[in-house]
């Protein structure tokens, strides 16, 4: 079938197979290879992209699923000359990676929280991180970023 | 891993929706959000020839007060069932419950019908709709049925829908007490529940205690009959059957019922003042 998906605000139409995962049409059709397949079982969230604005696990979405709608990978997030967007620099600023693997599902999951929760406490951070699993940092610098981004976009407004 | 090969058809309307499965019949699975189905599908346990993708007849996600039930429509999704006002004040035990199924990613996709239809026994808001004597309203050929949702769960993964059936609104009466409590425990932050408890006044149900959600009879019975919360408790998991997995023997399933019930309802009472 004939799939249209507006990725990272640019319109992409292809032609798919109807059993096509969202995470291998972005990667292996699309060419956007951030956004990577961990478990492959919609446990460790590291496919998580945001579709109209909210995140889901790309490997339990069919492409088809989203014919129409608005997808958002971690290539959409930097400025247009390469500037970090305010997540991905307190991610880097704060050391919230080491191997880098869970990386674009958790700034993805990330920035879906702020969104929906801008000031959230670390308590309600550590639940909306549930769906992503990190092997290397023990999460405690992730968290510790995620609060200092919503707290620098507090200071910007 | 990728699902086995299956023609992808999408419904414009819950009528739509309705007529395909009469034309395609039991080689076709209604999709929702996918999050039971595509897993099980990529694991080869379900291999349907046909999807019939409803999730973008917006006319079935809503949640809407009616005069003596809260009507909610099956696409309605967790996100939204956890964020509603109405539902936080008039049955915030659907909404808490809902906001402690599975992660962000999957409230966010994930419906109450795909949850209800999947019947299965682990699945935290059927045993919610259940202690809420909720009725759920399904369209097929030959018309529309409401079933009460004590008639609609009969095994693992197995109830009273038939394949070419659309589950489209869960009805749920107002309830009489307030007092509510969700005990949800889990082995990690995102596992399933290996018991939980829903309790609304004196009504409780039980999360995968067996092959199907369950209440907790014999406690509402004591309750009735004006035992204390302590002695009605003790009496949760009589009638049960749940089974063993890894994180649990069916013993230990037991004793959790009888803690949990009583916590919940300890909280339902403090609640209701
Ligand atoms: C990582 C992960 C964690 C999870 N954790 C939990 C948890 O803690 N607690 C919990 O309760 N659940 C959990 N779930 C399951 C989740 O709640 C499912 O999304 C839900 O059970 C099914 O809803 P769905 O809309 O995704 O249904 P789908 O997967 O689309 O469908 C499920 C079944 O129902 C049928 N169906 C769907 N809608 C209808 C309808 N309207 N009429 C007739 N048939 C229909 C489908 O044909 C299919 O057979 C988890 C899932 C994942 C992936
Ligand atoms: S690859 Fe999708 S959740 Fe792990
Ligand atoms: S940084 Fe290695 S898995 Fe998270």
């Amino acid at each position: 079938m004939n799939v249209t998906i507006t990725v990272n605000g640019e319109k992409t139409s292809h032609e798919v197979e109807d059993r096509t995962l969202l995470v291998h049409h972005l990667r292996d059709v699309v060419g956007l290879t951030a956004t990577n397949v961990g478990c492959d079982t919609s446990t460790c969230g590291a496919c998580t992209v945001l579709v109209n604005g909210e995140s889901v696990k790309s490997c339990t979405v069919l492409a088809a699923q989203v014919d129409g709608d608005e997808v958002q990978t971690l290539e959409g997030l930097a400025g247009e000359n390469g500037e970090l967007d305010p997540m991905q620099s307190a991610f880097r600023e704060h050391h919230a990676l080491q191997c880098g693997f869970c990386t674009p599902g958790m700034v993805m999951a990330a920035t879906s929280l702020l969104r929906e929760n801008p000031h959230p406490t670390e308590e309600e951070v550590r639940a909306a991180l549930k769906g992503n699993l990190c092997r290397c940092t023990g999460y405690h610098n992730i968290v510790q970023a995620i609060m200092s981004a919503a707290e620098s976009a507090e200071g910007a407004r | 891993m990728i699902p086995p090969k299956f023609a992808y058809r999408r419904a414009g309307s819950a009528e739509e929706a309705v007529s395909l499965l009469a034309e395609y019949g039991d080689e076709a699975k209604i999709l929702a959000g996918g999050h039971s189905l595509l897993p099980l599908m990529k694991l080869r346990l379900a291999q349907p020839e046909f999807l019939i993708d409803i999730g973008r007849v917006h006319e079935l996600s809503y949640i809407r007060g009616e005069a003596d039930h809260i009507a909610v429509g099956a696409l309605t999704r967790y996100h939204d069932l956890e964020h509603s006002e109405l539902l936080a004040a008039e049955l915030p035990l659907l909404a808490h419950a809902s906001g402690k199924v599975g992660d962000p990613q999957v409230r966010h996709r994930g419906t109450i019908g795909g949850s209800i239809a999947h019947g299965e026994s682990a699945s935290d808001v059927p045993a919610v709709v259940l202690a809420l004597d909720g009725t759920l309203v399904v369209s097929g050929p030959s018309g529309v049925r409401e079933i009460p949702s004590s008639e609609f769960f009969l095994g693992p993964f197995e109830t009273v829908l038939e394949p070419d059936e659309l589950l489209t609104e869960i009805r749920l009466p107002r309830p009489a007490s307030p007092g509510w409590s969700f005990q949800k425990l889990t082995s990690r932050a995102i596992d399933w529940a290996i018991v939980a408890v829903a309790v609304q006044g004196s009504s409780v149900g039980l999360v995968n205690m067996g092959s199907t959600p369950l209440r907790a009879t014999a406690t509402e019975r004591a309750l009735a009959d004006g035992a204390s919360i302590t002695d009605a408790a003790a009496r949760a998991a009589e009638g049960t059957s749940p089974f063993a997995d890894r994180n649990a023997s069916p013993e230990y399933r037991k004793h959790l019922a009888r803690v949990l019930v009583r916590r919940g309802l300890e909280e339902a009472a403090g609640r209701a003042g």
